[in-house]
C-alpha cells in the first residue's frame, strides 16, 4: 500500500508515493531519477547498489524505502560533481579503476563510508573493507590504488 | 597488400563512407560494427581513426552500432576487433587522409609531398583545408585503397596515454547504460521459463497461477504461449511481487541427465560423439622408440557467465516493424535470428546497440531481447523494457561446456619433446544466434510451436576452433596429434566463454610439460624456450616474465606452502602471446600472493586499455581456476546467486605487475583473452610447486587439493 515518505537524497527533501517496504534502490532508480546506483543482485550480495545512510555504507536494494525516511542518503551523483570532484573520483579517474562500470558507482560509495570512518586505512583494511562489492572485469588492484591515492 | 592480407571487415564493406564520414560541426564520425562491452573497444578504435587523422581523440565521434547505418562485423568476440575493425579503420583513415592530401595539392597546383597536416588542417601553399572542405560524397563511395596505408601515422603518440571517455562518465554517475533508458510510454515485463531447456507445463497449475498474478496490484497483463509465461506491469516493484509467486507455483516439469561434479569426465565420454582428428603430423623418417612417456588427463566443471550486471533489452513493435535496444555482442546476428524468429523480413527488425555490464562471452543479452519483444507484442505498441532477475540470470544463461582432455607425451633419449597426442571431450563451445536457418534464442525454442534446439558447435579450426582452440601445444615436435570429441548431448544451454577451450587445453598442455621438466630434472622455463626455436615472439615473453619475477630466484621469506609456476600460451596458435608467472601459498586453500604477466599484442593500441583487460583475464580466470564450477542437478542449475557460485574478491584477488613488449611494426592483436590459458596454467604448476603433486581438475578448491593429496597419485 502506497504512502507518502519524506526522504531525504543528497542534501535535498523529497516526498515520495510508495509502498514502504519498496526497495530504496527502485525507488532512487524510478521515482527520483537517480540512476547511478545500479542493480546487480536485488539479494545484498553484490554492493552495486551500495549507497550511504548518514555516513555508513548500505545495500539498497535490500533496504526498504521506509526504513531511512527522514535520514540522509547519499548517492553517487551527491558524492561530487566534475566541478567538485570528490578526491576518490579523481583518483578513480586517473587510475583508469573500471572496465565496464558497473561496480563502480557501489565501490565509490562503500570507499567512500571507508574514509569517512578511517582517514588513512592500509591496504589490507581497505580490500577488507570492499569484500562485499563484487567486480567480474577484474579491476580490484587499480580500485585499491585509486582509494589509496584518494588519502593523500 | 594481398587481398588475403585484407581485413575480413574491409572485405566485406569496402567503400570509405561506410567506415569515416565528415559531421555537419566538422567532425569525423567513424563507424564500427564492434560494440562496447566495457572492454574499452571504443576508445581503441577512436585512438587509431584520430591517430591517422592528426586529431585529438574527442574530435573523432564513434558513432553507436546500429544495424540502420553500421558495417555488418558479426560478433563482438574472440579478440579480433582491433584486428578485423581497427585495421580496417586504419586503412581507411589512410585512405581518407591521402586522398584529402591529393585533392587539396591539386586545388592548389603544389605537389602533393608539399602538403602537411598538421592539427587535423591541411595546409598547401598558402591555402588551409579542413575535412569538410575537402570531402565529398564522391570520395566516400571510392573503395578503401588498402595501398595508402603505407605511409607512417601523423598522430601524436601521447594520445594512447588518453583516459577512456566513458570512464569519466561512469565516475560522476553521467553515464546512461540501457537499464537506465527511459523511453516515453515505456512498460515493464517479465518472462518466466522452465529451469531445463525441454520441459512441460501443467495447465491447471497454470490457469490457478494466472489467476492469481493476474490479481496482484500493479499487474496489466499475463500471458502465455508454450512453455513462456509473460507479466506486465507498470512497476518494477509489481513484477518483484510476482516473480515470488511463480517461484512457488512449480510450474514445470523436466528433468535432465546431468553428472555430479566427480563424475564429468565419465560423463563427457558416454555421450553420442562426434568425433574429428584435426591434427595428424608424421615426421618423415621414422621416430626411435619413446625413452618414456607420460599421460594425464585434465579438465573442469561448467562454468557460470556470472557478469556483477543482469541482461536486459527494451522493445517496441510499430506495425509490422520491430525496434529492440540491447547488449548484444551480435547486432546483426541478433537482428537476423529476430527476423526469424517472428517470421519478418529483416528489414522490418532494427536492432540499436545499447551498454550492458561486462560481457565475456555469449551471455543472455540475445534471449532478454527476444523476451522483451515477445512480451511487447502485448504492450499496444508501447516500448516494454524487460530486465532478467539475478536468479533468472543464473538459471538461464548458457554456461562456460565442461571439458576433460587426455595428453600422451613421449621424450627421445636427449629429453625432447617427441610425441604428442591431445585429446579433447567437450559440447560445441557455440550456440549463438544468426549462425542456423532457425533461431537460437532460448525463448524461441519454448513457444507453441518451438523452433528446435541449436545443439552447440564449434567453429571451424581455421577461425580458431571451439572446444579445440590451443589444444595445439606450441612446442616444436616431430609427432603431434590432436583429437576433438564433441559431445552432442546439451541438457543445460552451453556456449562461448572467454578463451573457449583454451583454458583447459592451455591448463593441460602446460601441465604435461612441466612434470616432464621436473622428471628430468630441467627448469620449466628453459625446457620450453627448448622447444620454441621457431618463435622467437614466444621466447621473449617468456624471457620478459622471467625478469618480472625473478624466476630462478625464489624469494628468500617463503612460507610453508609456497609454490611458483608458470605458464605461456599463444592465444588461438595466431593471437597474442602471453606468459604468466604465479606465486602462492597453499594454507587450508590457494591464496594468491602475486600474479606476472608478459604479453606481445603486436602494435598496442591503447597501452592502458590492454594492461586492463589483460590482468582483468588473468584474476578471472584466477577465480574459475580456484572457485567455479556450477552446481548442477536433474532439474537445472542449482547455483542461483553469489552465495551459491562464489566468485574471487578484494582480499582474495593477488598484486599483478605486467610487462607489455611493445613491437610498433607489428599487427595489432587482441588483449582479451589471451592471459585465460597462462593463467590457470601458472596456477595448477604453482600448486604442484607448493604441494609436490599434481591437481588436474578445476576448479582448485580446498576440497579438490585433499582429495589429491589423499589419493596422492606420484609421478
Amino acid at each position: 500500500m502506497s504512502e507518502g515518505i519524506d526522504l531525504i537524497v543528497n542534501g535535498r527533501p523529497h516526498r515520495v508515493q510508495a509502498a514502504p517496504e519498496r526497495s530504496l534502490l527502485d525507488v532512487l532508480r524510478n521515482e527520483l531519477g537517480l540512476k547511478a546506483a545500479r542493480l546487480g543482485c536485488g539479494l545484498g550480495q553484490c554492493g552495486a547498489c551500495t549507497v550511504l545512510l548518514r555516513d555508513r555504507a548500505i545495500n539498497a536494494c535490500d533496504t526498504p524505502v521506509g526504513s531511512v525516511a527522514g535520514q540522509p542518503v547519499t548517492t553517487l551523483e551527491g558524492l561530487g560533481t566534475r566541478e567538485a570532484p570528490h578526491p576518490l573520483q579523481t583518483a578513480f579517474i586517473d587510475e583508469q579503476a573500471l572496465q565496464c562500470g558497473w561496480c563502480t558507482s557501489g565501490l565509490l560509495m562503500r570507499a567512500a563510508a571507508l574514509l569517512r570512518q578511517e582517514p588513512h586505512p592500509d591496504e589490507a583494511r581497505i580490500r577488507q573493507a570492499l569484500e562485499g562489492n563484487l567486480c567480474r572485469c577484474g579491476v580490484h588492484n587499480r580500485v585499491v590504488r585509486a582509494v589509496q591515492k584518494a588519502c593523500r | 597488400m594481398s587481398d588475403a592480407a585484407l581485413p575480413d571487415s574491409l572485405r566485406k564493406h569496402p567503400r570509405l563512407g561506410q567506415w569515416l564520414q565528415v559531421s555537419a560541426q566538422g567532425g569525423i564520425r567513424a563507424f564500427t560494427g564492434k560494440v562496447e562491452l566495457g572492454q574499452g573497444i571504443t576508445h581503441a578504435l577512436r585512438l587509431i581513426v584520430a591517430e591517422e587523422l592528426d586529431l585529438e581523440p574527442q574530435q573523432v565521434e564513434m558513432v553507436r552500432p546500429t544495424t540502420a547505418h553500421s558495417p555488418d562485423e558479426a560478433v563482438t568476440s574472440g579478440s579480433l576487433s582491433v584486428q578485423h575493425s581497427g585495421a580496417t579503420l586504419r586503412l581507411a583513415a589512410a585512405h581518407l587522409r591521402e586522398a584529402c592530401r591529393d585533392r587539396a595539392a591539386q586545388w592548389c597546383g603544389v605537389p602533393r609531398d608539399s602538403v602537411v597536416l598538421e592539427g587535423g588542417v591541411f595546409r598547401a601553399g598558402t591555402s588551409r583545408y579542413t575535412w569538410a572542405e575537402l570531402v565529398d560524397a564522391a570520395m566516400l563511395d571510392e573503395p578503401i585503397d588498402p595501398a595508402q596505408a603505407g605511409s607512417r601515422p601523423i598522430g601524436i603518440p601521447s594520445h594512447r596515454e588518453q583516459g577512456r571517455p566513458d570512464i569519466e562518465q561512469k565516475v560522476f554517475g553521467e553515464f546512461t547504460y540501457l537499464h537506465d533508458l527511459s523511453p516515453a510510454g515505456m512498460c515493464r515485463g517479465q518472462v518466466f521459463r522452465p529451469a531445463v531447456l525441454q520441459a512441460t507445463m501443467d495447465d491447471a497449475s497454470w490457469e490457478a497461477l494466472a489467476l492469481r498474478l493476474r490479481a496482484l496490484p500493479g499487474i496489466v497483463k499475463v500471458v502465455r504461449d508454450g512453455l513462456l509465461l509473460g507479466v506486465l506491469a507498470e512497476s518494477a516493484h509489481a513484477l518483484e511481487r510476482s516473480a515470488r509467486i511463480v517461484a512457488q507455483a512449480d510450474l514445470w516439469r523436466g528433468e535432465v541427465d546431468v553428472p555430479a561434479p566427480d563424475d564429468v569426465p565419465r560423463w563427457l565420454r558416454s555421450q553420442p560423439l562426434e568425433t574429428a582428428t584435426l591434427v595428424d603430423r608424421r615426421p618423415e623418417a621414422p621416430l626411435p622408440a619413446a625413452t618414456r612417456v607420460w599421460q594425464a588427463e585434465f579438465g573442469r566443471g561448467w562454468l557460470q557467465h556470472a557478469s556483477i550486471g543482469l541482461c536486459c533489452a527494451i522493445a517496441q513493435w510499430t506495425g509490422g516493424t520491430l525496434q529492440v535496444w540491447s547488449h548484444t555482442q551480435g547486432i546483426f546476428n541478433l537482428r537476423r535470428d529476430l527476423a526469424l524468429a517472428f517470421r519478418l523480413p529483416e528489414d522490418a527488425v532494427h536492432v540499436c546497440h545499447a551498454d550492458g555490464a561486462g560481457c565475456y562471452g555469449h551471455n543472455g543479452a540475445d534471449d532478454v531481447a527476444f523476451d522483451a519483444a515477445w512480451l511487447a507484442r502485448h504492450a499496444d505498441g508501447r516500448p516494454l523494457r524487460l530486465e532478467w532477475t539475478r536468479q533468472q540470470e543464473m538459471a538461464s544463461a548458457p554456461m562456460g561446456p565442461a571439458m576433460a582432455v587426455a595428453i600422451e607425451a613421449a621424450v627421445d633419449a636427449q629429453g625432447r619433446l617427441q610425441a604428442w597426442k591431445q585429446e579433447v571431450w567437450s559440447q560445441g563451445h557455440g550456440t549463438r544466434p544468426g549462425r542456423d536457418t532457425t533461431p537460437a534464442l532460448l525463448g524461441a525454442w519454448q513457444v507453441e510451436p518451438p523452433f528446435p534446439i541449436t545443439m552447440a558447435v564449434n567453429a571451424a579450426p581455421h577461425s580458431g576452433g571451439g572446444a579445440d582452440r590451443n589444444a595445439t601445444p606450441p612446442y616444436a615436435m616431430p609427432r603431434l596429434e590432436v583429437v576433438n570429441h564433441r559431445v552432442l548431448a546439451m541438457p543445460l544451454r552451453v556456449s562461448a566463454l572467454r578463451s573457449l577451450g583454451a583454458h583447459v587445453n592451455v591448463l593441460a598442455a602446460e601441465s604435461m610439460v612441466d612434470d616432464i621438466a621436473r622428471s628430468l630434472g630441467r627448469d620449466p622455463l628453459q625446457y620450453r624456450l627448448d622447444h620454441l626455436p621457431h618463435d622467437e615472439r614466444a621466447r621473449a615473453v617468456l624471457a620478459e616474465v622471467a625478469s618480472l619475477s625473478g624466476w630462478g630466484r625464489p624469494p628468500g621469506d617463503r612460507p610453508e606452502g609456497w609454490g611458483r609456476g608458470i605458464g605461456f600460451a599463444r592465444y588461438k596458435n595466431t593471437g597474442a602471446w602471453c606468459a604468466v608467472v604465479v606465486d602462492l601459498v597453499v594454507e587450508a586453500e590457494v591464496r594468491l600472493r602475486q600474479l606476472w604477466i608478459a604479453a606481445d599484442l603486436g602494435r598496442v593500441v591503447h597501452p592502458d586499455g590492454a594492461r586492463n583487460q589483460i590482468e582483468g583475464g588473468a584474476i578471472q580466470a584466477a577465480s574459475w581456476t580456484l572457485r567455479e564450477s556450477a552446481h548442477l542437478s536433474a532439474r537445472g542449475i542449482v547455483s542461483s546467486d553469489w552465495e551459491s557460485y562464489p566468485i574471487l574478491g578484494f582480499t582474495e584477488v593477488p598484486a599483478v605487475g605486467i610487462a607489455l613488449v611493445d613491437r610498433p611494426d607489428c599487427p595489432s592483436l587482441g588483449a582479451g583473452e589471451c592471459s585465460i590459458g597462462p593463467t590457470a596454467a601458472a596456477i595448477g604448476n604453482a600448486i604442484r610447486d607448493a604441494l609436490g603433486l599434481r591437481a588436474r581438475h578445476m576448479p582448485f578448491t580446498a576440497d579438490t587439493l585433499m582429495r589429491a593429496v589423499q589419493a596422492q597419485d606420484p609421478d
